[in-house]
């Protein structure tokens, strides 16, 4: 009975605080994301217009997120008939517009113009595989490019 | 040291390709900030303690691996990337590689 009442508990939380930090994070997100629309995220490998002189740098951002306990029941629910699963999707795309906009602050404190060969990479954190996928880490990074004219790069990674 | 993740530094020459250096590191998570995780993962939410010691860790490869294209005479490295892995519960590796090059 107890243990009921916890688990109850932690899945009304999980809903309760979980959907309010979910709202919170996308205004935030779509407002940074549109103050940064200038500084360009290319995944092309090589820098457009060659002979221009460039600086390069690497930048990355990167973010550790958790489901909260009202999606890992709902995921679990949703795992015995399959099809999407909407509660750990949002999660992910929160996570990566996230680590986006940390790498674009990075390559704007550099004094960058435009990002090139952007790369994603996604990897599991906590070890307690029995619950779910837990806590992910998602990186993103990429080469910073800022002409020649700026003021050299500052190394502060 | 100049490092990118693309195949060319921008407005130099590569002269001589030296090879793959790479530097890796494995962290384990304090266990304080574990507990705090542990219940940060009820709500959700980003997990800053765990942000920030994978990005140390991940400064800590990168260090390593210019220590190592340093040691072999390079000046720059090109093509870099990352990589992560869980290897046991609460540990992480993370890795990080690239080619070394001298460029003019």
């Amino acid at each position: 009975m107890t243990n009921l009442i916890i688990l109850i508990t932690m899945i009304v939380m999980g809903f309760y605080f979980g959907r309010v930090a979910e709202r919170r994070h996308y205004s935030s997100l779509s407002s940074r994301e549109k103050a940064f629309r200038e500084l360009q995220v290319l995944t092309i490998r090589r820098p457009p217009n060659i002979h221009r002189e460039y600086h390069s740098n690497l930048v990355c951002g990167s973010t550790v997120v958790s489901v909260d306990f009202f999606k890992v029941f709902i995921a679990g629910f949703k795992n015995i008939i399959g099809g999407r699963l909407t509660a750990y999707e949002s999660l992910l795309e929160r996570a990566r517009r996230e680590a986006i906009l940390r790498m674009q602050e990075h390559a704007l404190r550099l004094g960058a113009t435009m990002i090139i060969n952007a790369r994603f990479e996604t990897s599991r954190v906590s070890g307690n595989a029995s619950q779910g996928i837990g806590s992910v880490e998602i990186l993103a990074y990429g080469t910073a490019l800022s002409l020649n004219t700026a003021k050299p790069p500052i190394p502060d990674r | 040291m100049l490092i990118s993740n693309i195949d060319v530094i921008p407005g130099k020459n590569i002269v001589q390709h030296i090879g793959l250096v790479q530097g890796s590191t494995v962290r384990a998570k304090h266990v304080g900030k574990d507990i705090l995780a542990g219940l940060r993962n009820i709500v959700g939410g980003e997990l800053s303690a765990y942000t920030e010691l994978l990005q140390e860790s991940r400064q800590s490869a990168t260090d390593r691996m210019i220590a190592q294209a340093q040691d072999l005479g390079a000046n720059a490295i090109i093509n870099i990337r990352f990589s992560t892995a869980a290897i046991a519960a609460g540990a992480s590796e993370i890795l990080a590689y690239g080619t070394a090059v001298i460029i003019d």
